[in-house]
């Protein structure tokens, strides 16, 4: 985490779209009186996703102004959650890699090198284009597929340096792969198959069980 | 009232103390960065660590916790703090540790060197070896405008200054930014800070992060003479601290006054030092040829007493300024009742105040810390925040309490709390004239110079009091009225009668209405600035002040004279406390205390003053004014004398209420002199241009 400052480039103005406006007010509805600033992180969220994946200042002024907050409350807001891009980032992807340890360990330190090589030399710059841009992140939480990383609500999981050049020249030629893991691994299960409960004896007729409730058959997964 | 051991000692305290206070009460000092009295506890320091004996197993932040959160013992022994085991030591070594790791340890070229939290605290638990070997983290310089200057790298995170700007200034301009390492304290987008009230983050500061800009690399503490002494920049009176070193005023810190001024100063009474030492008049002038020359003291005093013998006495007219103190004011009434002069007034901006209704006609009669308790508050063609900031935020705290409802008529301005807007002038005012009585039990009302100083003054202070006595702020033991005044010397000048004579004594209007015409052959201005200088025809003005302000410009002879942190005179502030400053430092070069000017210019008009030296006028003075020798004590002003005021039959006119102060940071010859004060008032009128777009 770096010293985080608002983009020198800025829009000159924010308005939330009529829909946006409406889903505003009603999130805001749900605090009660008094307590509406405490609306301003779904949304500040919602105007970033509005804002092409970035706050501007001129976001943060007009949800300020919203929720009656003042704007140095809300730049504290945005700057405290890394979540809250504070510089555009790429119109079509951000990839998001995950750097902590269990991910650092299968790999993710090749998966920068692949976004450094593909995208940009450093974190939080846009390529070429301005379609894609990337940053490393702390534990998203999928540590049981690691590598992965994340693009905006997709996360692609079981990554290669291979099968992240293939998602990223993807999210480049305007196509949006597919989300999860990138490998034949079912979601989260173990790879190449079930590792332990597999003695057929443990599911044979003869065995009888203490348990109350039997484990459900396990529907075994195809293996390549 | 629950019972607490502190240190073995067991002492009674009351539900909902902190530790910190508990502590404070048994006599255990504790050591804090973040926690204030009078802010908002926020517990990030660490530094308040004790051990508790019924409550959590590990050092507990003092100033956070509860005294009602620890647990009594298995047979109801009182629950025990410790502040001096081992642990405790530990621990907070172990927290000053980690606050030094990113502290840049420049206290030789820090200002806060000699006074800063930070360093003394470290010489109790700061451990001599440095463990840490990684780079400090530097942080980028802020910018919070030009009274602070910041050094951010040395900040360690207390949030005192936000939470004092947020609570007590009421601007939510200045925040914690970023997290971590990172966090970073800063305004929004480096503006400056607009509190009237800014100067005091720099006292709350416990490091060097905040110090202040003028006073940056002048002085050491402990090389400064220090003077504890009484504010003149508004009717507060806010108790200082003059730091002086050689003849020069190098700073003013506030003193703790609970009843007056709590522990804040406006930034006015702050900086307004560096405008004690330019444009002094520093020798006596007299106008030759349309030029003004330095002359000698005696014949300065013989031009003056050639002018006045020559004149007739209703033909002389003397007009007071706004800082001049009790004494002068005495000295001078006295003087003109010597020789007969019946033309003398201290309300340079023309009120009617002091003519009618006793001292209750002029008091804040409920006194300062009267708004503590008040649960309504209307102000009346006051600002305030302009015309006393720190009353302003005394008004704040209350709103802050809550229960407490706020109107004004006047002119709408942020005043940084909410309130109603009940209309702009005279017309609404008299709606309440004959309203039904409030419900809230002790309402009052505050009423500005705005209000007064203006022809229909006396209507208007007239219907005032008629609608308080409608609505029941002066009712049966409680008196609501509170006249607020922002001339530091007017309440003292009005108990020492400092008034128009009452058989045709022409009033400061008046004196200057006939100064125009050519009525008037010789005005004599003891320190008064804020009149039309411009339009005093070929009247022989005499001017005796400090600054070469409006009244020196068209001065025919000028008496330099002494500032307020030079002399020892009485300031009776807005409430009708007397309070006496002391002499920081000497007037510069011929320039004399006022006293002793106008004793010397009595001799040479053959009317010699009574007293050869302070105290024998001070004793004239008291016989007077009795009340102004109980030194910093509240008289009480008889409220029936009100009755009178509403007798008053004159029509009020349409015209809206305004303020006096237009421009706080200039609102006297002093303050004017500043440097300082100019780029405040520069910037702030920058600000309001760009807002008015």
């Amino acid at each position: 985490m770096s010293v985080r400052r608002l983009d020198p480039v800025q829009p000159d103005s924010f308005v939330f779209t009529a829909e946006n406006l409406a889903w505003a007010k009603s999130t805001i509805e749900k605090y009660p009186p008094g307590k509406q600033a405490s609306a301003v992180l779904p949304i500040l969220w919602r105007a970033q996703e509005q804002n092409d994946g970035w706050v501007s200042r001129k976001a943060m002024e007009y949800v300020g102004d919203m929720l009656g907050m003042s704007h140095i409350r809300v730049f504290e807001v945005a700057t405290f959650y890394t979540m809250f891009q504070l510089s555009p980032v790429g119109k079509r992807a951000h990839i998001q890699v995950c750097g902590t340890t269990p991910c650092m360990l299968r790999g993710a330190e090749e998966l920068k090198k692949v976004c450094q090589r593909k995208i940009h030399a450093e974190a939080h710059h846009l390529n070429a284009d301005g379609s894609l841009s990337w940053e490393e992140v702390e534990c998203l939480g999928a540590c049981v597929n690691a590598p992965m990383v994340q693009v905006f609500k997709d996360t692609y999981e079981d990554l290669t340096p291979e099968a992240l050049e293939k998602i990223i020249d993807e999210f480049s030629a305007g196509k949006t792969p597919k989300p999860g893991p990138q490998t034949d691994r079912q979601l989260s299960a173990p790879i190449g198959g079930p590792m332990t409960l597999t003695d057929p004896a443990l599911y044979s007729d003869t065995r009888t069980f203490t348990r109350l409730e039997p484990p459900p058959p396990l529907e075994t997964p195809k293996t390549t | 009232m629950p019972k607490i051991k502190i240190d073995g000692l067991e002492i009674d305290v009351e539900s909902g103390m902190t530790l910190l206070q508990a502590c404070e009460l048994a006599g255990a000092e504790v050591p804090r960065f973040c926690y204030h009295e009078r802010l908002s506890i926020a517990g990030n320091c660490r530094m308040c660590l004790v051990e508790v004996k019924g409550g959590p197993p590990k050092p507990q932040a003092s100033c956070a916790m509860s005294v009602n959160d620890l647990r009594p013992g298995p047979n109801g022994e009182p629950p025990e703090v410790f502040t001096k085991t081992p642990m405790v030591k530990k621990a907070r070594e172990g927290v000053m540790e980690f606050l030094l790791i990113n502290h840049p340890l420049d206290c030789p070229i820090c200002d806060q060197g000699g006074e800063c939290d930070l360093q003394d605290q470290a010489m109790a638990y700061g451990i001599s070896k440095n463990r840490y070997h990684e780079n400090k983290r530097a942080v980028e310089e802020k910018y919070l405008g030009p009274l602070v200057k910041t050094e951010m790298t040395r900040c360690i995170q207390c949030t005192r200054c936000v939470r004092f700007t947020t609570e007590v200034g009421g601007v939510e301009e200045m925040g914690a930014t970023g997290r971590g390492e990172d966090m970073e304290i800063t305004t929004y987008l480096d503006k400056a800070i607009t509190s009237e009230l800014q100067g005091n983050i720099i006292d709350l500061c416990p490091v060097g992060a905040l110090t202040s800009a003028p006073y940056e690399f002048k002085a050491r503490p402990w090389e400064l003479r220090k003077t504890e002494t009484i504010d003149a920049m508004d009717a507060v009176g806010s108790n200082i601290r003059v730091d002086a070193r050689g003849r020069e005023v190098m700073r003013i810190l506030p003193r703790t006054h609970e009843d007056v001024n709590e522990e804040w100063i406006s930034d006015k009474t702050r900086f307004v030092w560096d405008g004690l030492r330019s444009q002094r008049l520093d020798r006596p002038y007299v106008r030759e040829f349309g030029k003004l020359r330095a002359a000698s003291w005696s014949e300065a005093l013989m031009r003056i007493a050639q002018k006045f013998k020559a004149a007739k006495p209703e033909r002389i007219g003397i007009i007071l300024g706004d800082l001049v103190g009790a004494e002068e004011a005495f000295s001078i009434k006295q003087l003109a009742m010597q020789l007969g002069i019946g033309n003398i007034d201290c309300r340079q901006d023309g009120t009617p105040l002091g003519e009618k209704g006793g001292r209750a006609g002029y008091l804040f009669n409920t006194g300062i810390a009267g708004l503590d308790d008040s649960d309504a508050i209307m102000l009346i063609g006051s600002n305030p925040r302009l015309e006393a900031p720190v009353l302003n935020a005394r008004i704040r705290k209350r709103y802050l309490k809550g229960g407490c409802t706020i109107g004004v008529i006047g002119e709408p301005a942020d005043l940084t709390y909410p309130y109603t807007h009940l209309g702009a002038g005279p017309e609404t005012l008299a709606r309440f004239v004959d309203h039904t009585p409030a419900t809230s039990r002790k309402p009052m009302f505050i009423v500005g110079q705005g209000a007064l100083a203006r022809p229909d003054g006396a209507a208007v202070l007239a219907t005032i009091v008629k609608a308080a006595k409608a609505i029941g702020v002066i009712k049966e033991g409680w008196n609501g009225l509170n006249i607020l005044h922002d001339a530091a010397g007017r309440v003292g000048a009005l108990d020492v009668c400092a008034l128009p004579a009452g058989d045709g004594g022409k009033s400061a209007r008046q004196t200057l209405e006939a100064a125009k015409a050519g009525a008037l052959d010789v005005l004599f201005l003891l320190g008064a600035d804020e009149i039309d200088t411009t339009a005093l025809g070929s009247t022989f003005v005499i001017y005796q002040g400090t600054h070469g302000d409006a009244g020196a410009h068209r001065a025919d002879v000028i008496l330099p004279g002494a500032a307020y942190t030079e002399k020892q005179v009485t300031y009776v502030n807005t409430e009708g406390r007397a309070q006496m400053t002391a002499r920081a430092s000497f007037p510069p070069g011929e320039a004399k205390e006022d006293w002793a000017i106008l004793r010397a210019l009595s001799e040479q008009l053959g009317a010699t003053l009574a007293w050869n030296n302070p105290d024998e006028l001070r004793a004239a003075m008291y016989r007077i004014a009795p009340q102004l020798a109980r030194l910093d004590q509240l008289t009480p002003a008889d409220a029936s004398a009100l009755t009178e005021l509403a007798t008053v039959d004159a029509k009020m006119s349409a015209e809206p209420f305004r303020s006096r102060v237009k421009d706080f940071y200039l609102t006297n010859h002093i303050a004017r002199a500043s440097k300082i004060m100019a780029e405040c008032s520069v910037l702030k009128t920058a600000r309001q241009l760009e807002a008015a777009e």
